[in-house]
């Protein structure tokens, strides 16, 4: 199982917090994106955009592998200080 | 006292912090620095066209200390600087209060003045924060990131 989560105007436009997904073997950060793109046409469009992502509190590119019971969290660019 | 914890505060809270007592625990006992530098960000009443009453700073609790950690952790591999203190706010605030504050103690006064720098510049396009405005005239509006801070970072 992965949890996913979502911050700040991603949240919002979601209206998504959390969710969890199914792991499956040698899954990479893409996958899940367009496994969540593929929700429908908001889903597409939100996370088509300027989108970082942190697996298990870490900023991680897209390639980046992801292992079973994994904190994906899925938000807009920083906006701090 | 925790030597570590003495070189480094780092700390992601909603209360308010005062500057001088920030000042004091970079100087106390601390007679091989000669230098001190530090900022204060404050809530401005106006961005990116909009006049300001306040805002809400959400954050990502299991993440965003350890950014700054790591932030400050670069700049000491960089810069030969004595104590960090870094403090940054989050929750609701209004026009004129105190959002960041870094400080930097270090020998002499450039290591302090660019590690300075450069953890804000860092943090403001690494650490996990986002700001909501309320506007006076659109109502809430998410603040959106810009080039200069992504240009900034990309000096060092």
């Amino acid at each position: 199982m992965i949890n996913v989560l979502f911050f700040a105007s991603l949240r919002e436009r979601l209206g998504c917090e959390s969710l969890t997904l199914d792991y499956q073997p040698e899954m990479k950060l893409d996958d899940i994106k367009n496994q969540l793109m593929a929700k429908g046409d908001n889903w597409q469009n939100v996370l088509s955009g300027n989108v970082l992502a942190a697996i298990d509190q870490e900023m991680v590119q897209g390639d980046a592998e992801i292992h079973d019971n994994a904190e994906i969290a899925f938000f807009p660019p920083v906006t701090g200080g | 006292m925790d030597h570590n914890q003495e070189l480094a505060m780092i700390k992601v809270t909603e209360n308010d912090f005062n500057v001088a007592e920030e000042y004091q625990a970079l100087i106390n006992n601390n007679s091989q620095d000669g230098a001190v530098v530090f900022f204060v960000g404050l809530v401005r009443d106006f961005n990116q066209g909009h006049s300001i009453k306040g805002l809400h700073l959400e954050y990502y609790p299991a993440m965003t200390e350890n950014a700054l950690k790591v932030i400050v952790e670069k700049a000491k591999e960089r810069w030969p600087i004595g104590r960090v203190r870094l403090i940054h706010r989050v929750g609701s605030l209004n026009i004129n209060d105190q959002i960041v504050f870094v400080g930097v103690s270090s020998q002499h006064r450039e290591a302090s003045f660019e590690a300075a720098q450069f953890i804000m510049d860092f943090l403001k396009t690494e650490a996990p924060f986002w700001k909501k405005e309320v506007t006076a005239d659109e109502g809430e509006r998410w603040v959106e990131a810009n080039q200069k801070d992504q240009l900034a970072r990309k000096r060092w």
